[in-house]
């Protein structure tokens, strides 16, 4: 399979800010690649790069084998974007708006099928702005794929949907993805790039934090286990109960989490050490990891 | 199906834009409808006779009807596009443009080319009400002044347009500069009042360096019935040009397509917030 998109030690600074911090990854042809990462991490940076809005400070960006922000009219020819901050002219039905954006492309896929795909056949000629907020959004969608393009950017593509829309929206994406189209997707829910996506890169603060298959990303995070209790005022350092331990320690305030996957003897060692102290451990709990954590761990707290 | 041809993308972008004037009823209120309103109340205000009028050897709507057809020109392109391209960048429209494959010269085409043709119809009606419901002089042999005049005209006006539009952060702010720049000048350039044969050397400076004045006198000497055919002002037309020119090179170096951080919170008219 050939390389759709191929990105080298990408950098965007605004002034001393690193808004994209050396980041790299491929994505295949055919391929559903989701960029996850919480508001600010540098996802719509990165996107705005491969679709030519942006240049990159440093790096190497190659999409469909063009440099996007060189790539002019033949390279916008290929690739459908659906932007979260691109508005759409109100007055205009939902008819006349895609007739008029997809006079440009070299082919396009025909306005009624379009209509059809996105679920708007009764307000085809309603005008965008007396839709709703997710009747709004189909168009837009519709927008990104009047031109019949190889490659389709999606920011965000189900922020403020209800559920039923959010899955309606998702049966529409794993629709286009069996037609053979390349997807990069950018989202800040978990579940969304679970679903969807074929492999996801997490980023946070501009860098690539994780990549791999949802799976892969399962396996090699989420099969730990998490034990966390309330530790009691103490007197001394802390060093002889958490220096033996094998997992990852975390603390907030006086709530300690340790990520272990030899939770066996991690809990061992605590529940030997507060009995030697004659502590009682608060709220103590075991309880195995699941995805949301880890991503919120890779992510840095809360999103 | 494939591409359309470059001409056809044009035309079809003319009547985009078109049917978005039309849409929007207080823009072609403001544009069409009021300059009309003030000619009819002129006329009613000073009469109609050149007779100790406060125009003098003119009648009033001889004096108004080519002032207020150049009036209206100039909102039809000047304020109508600095405030639909402001608008449009706000709203991210134009950012989505520069996603396709339309050339961005075609989207600036369609946007002139329709408020251009707003303004053919503004010229029409109201020198049509003129010629019609106050005797206004109107020659054959001077039509080709007038259409000249009104190319070159509208086409700086829409210049200066597409320049505000770049230096305004926010629509709302495209819309008060266009106000704030189009109505003084109005007042100091033979537009609203006739300055008559010795205004304040100060008033006359400012007018002359300004373009709204060159086109209201160039349009006025085609329609003026002492004039001598072909009664087109060159020198006026080439002050013209140059504001063209003017506005070409400001719309250049600041206009853009993406939505200015800051301006307006960052909202588009869907309330949703913009990622940065």
């Amino acid at each position: 399979m050939a390389t759709a998109i191929e990105v080298r030690g990408l950098v965007k600074t605004y002034g001393e800010s690193r808004a994209v911090d050396g980041i790299s990854f491929s994505v295949e042809e055919g391929e559903v690649f989701a960029i996850l990462g919480p508001n600010g991490a540098g996802k719509s940076t990165t996107v705005e790069i491969l679709e030519g809005h942006r240049d990159p400070t440093d790096g190497e960006v190659s999409v469909l084998g063009i440099d996007p922000s060189r790539g002019g009219r033949s390279f916008r020819d290929r690739i459908g974007i659906v932007l979260q901050s691109a508005g759409i002219d109100r007055e205009l039905s939902v008819r006349e708006v895609l007739d008029f954006y997809g006079a440009a492309y070299s082919s396009r896929r025909p306005t009624d099928e379009l209509i059809e795909l996105v679920e708007l056949g009764e307000k085809a000629d309603d005008r965008v702005g007396t839709l709703s907020g997710g009747q709004q959004r189909r168009v837009d969608l519709a927008l990104g794929l009047v031109g019949d393009p190889e490659l389709i950017f999606l920011d965000e593509p189900t922020t403020g949907f209800d559920p039923g829309a959010r899955r309606r929206s998702w049966d529409l994406i794993t629709n286009l993805r069996s037609l053979g189209r390349t997807i990069v997707l950018t989202t800040h829910y978990l579940d969304e790039a679970e679903h969807l996506a074929d492999r996801v890169a997490v980023l946070s603060e501009g860098r690539i934090v994780a990549e791999g298959s949802p799976a892969s990303l399962r396996s090699s995070f989420g099969s730990g286990t998490t034990i966390s209790f309330d530790l009691p005022a103490v007197d001394g350092s802390l060093s002889d109960l958490l220096d033996p331990l094998t997992g990852e320690v975390r603390g907030r305030d006086r709530r300690i989490e340790i990520l272990t996957s030899s939770p066996t003897s991690d809990l061992a060692h605590i529940t030997t050490w507060a009995v030697a102290h004659d502590l009682e451990l608060g709220s103590l709990q075991v309880a195995s990891t699941d995805l949301e954590d880890v991503y919120l761990q890779l992510v840095g707290g809360d999103t | 199906m494939t591409r359309r041809s470059t001409p056809a993308l044009v035309l079809l972008h003319i009547r985009a834009q078109n049917r978005l004037f039309w849409r929007v009823p207080i823009g072609a209120f403001f544009t069409l409808a009021l300059p009309v309103i003030m000619l009819v109340l002129f006329v009613a205000l000073f009469g109609n006779e050149p007779e100790g009028s406060v125009v003098g050897t003119i009648t009033p709507a001889q004096f108004y009807t080519p002032a207020l057809a150049v009036f209206s020109v100039g909102s039809a392109t000047y304020t109508n596009i600095a405030i639909n391209l402001s608008t449009r960048r706000e709203e991210g429209i134009l950012r989505r443009v520069r996603g396709t494959p339309l050339p961005p010269w075609v989207y600036m085409a369609g946007a002139v080319g329709s408020a251009v043709w707003i303004g053919v119809i503004a010229l029409v009606v109201m020198v049509g009400l003129g010629v019609i419901a106050y005797d206004v002089n109107l020659e054959v042999a001077k039509l080709p002044a007038m259409a000249l005049t009104f190319v070159v005209g509208s086409m700086c006006f829409a210049m200066l347009g597409i320049a505000l539009a770049g230096v305004a952060k926010s629509a709302s702010s495209a819309s008060a500069l266009a106000n704030a720049t189009i109505l003084p000048m109005a007042f100091i350039s033979n537009i609203f009042i006739n300055l008559g044969t010795n205004p304040p050397e100060w008033l006359q400076v400012l007018g002359d360096l300004l373009p709204l004045r060159h086109f209201g006198l160039a349009f006025a000497e085609a329609m003026s019935p002492f004039s001598e055919t072909p009664a087109i002002l060159w020198d006026r037309l080439g002050v013209l040009l140059l504001w063209t020119a003017v506005g070409a090179l400001l719309a250049r170096w600041r206009f853009r397509w993406d939505p200015v951080p800051g301006a307006n919170g960052r909202t588009t008219r869907r309330g949703r917030r913009t990622t940065a």
